[in-house]
């Protein structure tokens, strides 16, 4: 097993705790092995990618962490201390929030519906406590905010279903999801795989928003320029194993996919 | 937070309003459709009420309407379950056998057995909610398609119902009064109206309520949208489906009871067409039956509307069979509106 040096100096002070922290996590599936004493760190205000060919791991070490695979081996520390996440509700609970490139939202319900969806406010008093009502006028209040808050001005409407929405919006809806109510780190899983170039860049966008509002990202994605794009530093998988963490101005994409493909080694 | 938004530009307007550029006036009916499914029903119980008035003097006169919304009431109660299950996209062939079911045994326990009226009526209530907490489990644990689940257990309950009856009639005149409490009926400005006809209204009160201002009844628009975004929201699918099943057990079981005071009497026979007329109700009344689409005061006007053409067709002389034809055709209409409305989504 490799003990993989990922503290590289970045923008990142290493002095600082990751706000999340994997160390040594080993996952088979049989005889397959999916991770083999993979490390990585998290740290606040960056946004990590990352980056591997398929079969390198990137989805098993993310399932890991966000809670939708248990590791065999190893540890996941959550601002420094130690986490087991059973489901990917634990990970949820602990304000690990993912999102999926399959644009999860439900489309008949409006904006607010869905940035609520699932954990539901409702009113103060006899309305609430007996009656079981929704505060929809204080959830679409508060959803108003969040999305300010988040600089998505493309949203104002909350009340508008969300099937009205373009891709882009939608997965902004998604991310603004993920991104609100205090969660610690937003993990998004291709989020752009299913859009436009123009949806893209708006999502990516967003990416960097969370990260100047304090939201830490790990983005995974196989777009190159991307990656490039919005990540501080970039975690290289390969064969189930850490190839290293670079950054975009320690190297060039050329470099990157030559790491990834196991052309050159760092 | 105009400022917040920075280097790619978003065109000034956003893409929203690019979306309502696009609008024409029969896309802007679409939307509004889409946005209040119960439009079109409600236009169309309004004209053909008017239409029916003007054909047949007899039609508006208050003991035909009081008739009308008698007629409807058990189709209206079982729509409401029906409802409830259409919404999480599923569908249910057994509400009908569930009803009968129901009510023999609330009608034999009490008079059979002598248990008291109250407690025969929780019984019914336990079958119903046995009935649909056996379609739920069938439909969650098994993942078995509802169309399937419930044509299996439609004859399954209709078996049951014949054997536990003996296939006999049990007479209202039997039974203690509260049985057939329900087909009491009081007269309110000369319009005669049951006790089971209010007893529908409260129950659709209350479910719009629940459907409308609760998380519950959110979290059943949002399976029957879309199960897998559904489920990554955090909320627990399968939990959510079996309690709409076992809510339309229940429901089903004041049905029964409904029933008993309509007919004067529980009969293994009744109900025959009552499934397939609840899937009517809730599909003209603008539900759409690829889930997560509709509201269920949608439905007591797809009732109304079918109880209407029946009623009217009928004044006018008509053949039975005609009204078979006018309720088929409102069907496909309803179909192919809803197929066209959720067109906006593309």
């Amino acid at each position: 097993m490799t003990v993989t040096d990922s503290a590289t100096p970045t923008a990142a002070t290493p002095q600082r705790t990751p706000i999340l922290e994997a160390r040594e996590l080993v996952k088979t599936y049989g005889r397959v092995v999916g991770l083999d004493g993979v490390s990585l760190q998290l740290y606040p205000g960056e946004v990590l990618a990352i980056i591997g060919d398929n079969g390198a791991g990137k989805s098993t070490l993310v399932k890991c962490l966000t809670g939708a695979e248990i590791p065999d081996e190893g540890q996941i520390l959550l601002e420094g201390q130690p986490v087991s996440f059973r489901r990917p509700q634990d990970a949820r609970i602990a304000g690990i929030e993912t999102v999926y490139q399959n644009l999860a939202v439900s489309p008949a319900l409006d904006v607010a519906s869905n940035l609520y969806l699932g954990r539901e406010e409702r009113k103060k008093g006899f309305a609430g406590s007996v009656l079981r009502m929704l505060d929809t006028a204080g959830m679409r209040e508060r959803a108003r905010q969040e999305l300010t808050r988040l600089g998505i001005s493309t949203l104002q409407d909350v009340t508008v279903p969300v099937e009205n929405l373009s891709g882009g919006q939608r997965q902004a809806v998604a991310v603004a999801r993920a991104a609100a109510f205090g969660s610690k780190v937003v993990v998004l899983d291709e989020p752009t795989a299913a859009l436009g170039v123009r949806e893209s860049n708006q999502v990516l966008e967003l990416v960097k928003r969370l990260r100047d509002g304090g939201i830490p990202v790990i983005l995974i994605s196989h777009n190159m320029p991307q990656v490039f794009q919005v990540a501080d530093r970039i975690h290289i998988q390969r064969l189930g194993k850490s190839a290293g963490v670079i950054t975009p101005t320690s190297h060039d994409m050329t470099e990157a996919v030559a790491i990834m493909t196991g052309a050159a080694t760092l | 937070m105009s400022q917040l938004s920075s280097a790619p530009p978003a065109p000034k307007g956003d893409l929203a309003s690019e979306f309502l550029d696009r609008s024409t006036p029969l896309s802007r009916i679409r939307n509004a459709l889409h946005r209040y499914p119960a439009i079109s029903p409600a236009v169309v119980l309004v004209v053909s009420v008017i239409v029916f008035g003007l054909l047949n003097d007899r039609f508006l006169l208050p003991s035909n309407l009081s008739l009308i919304t008698q007629q409807v009431a058990v189709v209206g109660t079982l729509a409401v379950a029906q409802t409830l299950i259409i919404l999480t996209a599923g569908i249910d062939l057994s509400v009908g056998a569930v009803m009968v079911l129901a009510s023999m045994v609330i009608a034999n326990t009490a008079t059979e057995n002598g248990v008291p009226a109250p407690l025969a009526l929780v019984i019914g209530l336990i079958v119903g909610l046995l009935a649909g907490g056996f379609n739920g489990l069938l439909v969650t644990r098994l993942k078995l398609p509802p169309f399937i689940v419930t044509l299996g257990t439609l004859n399954i309950f209709l078996a049951l119902t014949l054997l536990y009856s003996g296939g006999a009639t049990v007479r209202g005149g039997e039974m203690p009064d509260l049985l057939p409490w329900t087909g009491t009926a009081f007269t309110v400005a000369g319009v005669n109206i049951s006790v089971g006809v209010v007893m529908v209204l409260v129950l659709y009160l209350v479910v719009s309520f629940i459907l409308a201002r609760t998380a519950w009844g959110r979290h059943v628009y949002a399976v029957g949208d879309d199960k897998e975004a559904a489920r990554l929201a955090g909320i627990q699918v399968n939990r959510v489906l079996l309690s709409v099943y076992l809510a339309a057990g229940a429901i089903i079981a004041v049905g029964a009871w409904i029933q008993i005071g309509r007919s004067n009497a529980a009969s293994p026979n009744a109900g025959a067409d009552i499934n397939l007329d609840s899937i009517t109700a809730v599909v003209i009344g603008g539900t759409s039956l690829f889930g997560g689409r509709g509201i269920v005061w949608g439905s007591l006007l797809g009732a109304l509307i079918v109880g209407v053409f029946r009623n009217g067709l009928a004044l006018a002389g008509l053949d039975v069979l005609y009204q078979t034809l006018a309720v088929g055709i409102l069907v496909i209409i309803a179909v192919t509106v809803d197929q066209w409305i959720r067109k906006v989504r593309a």
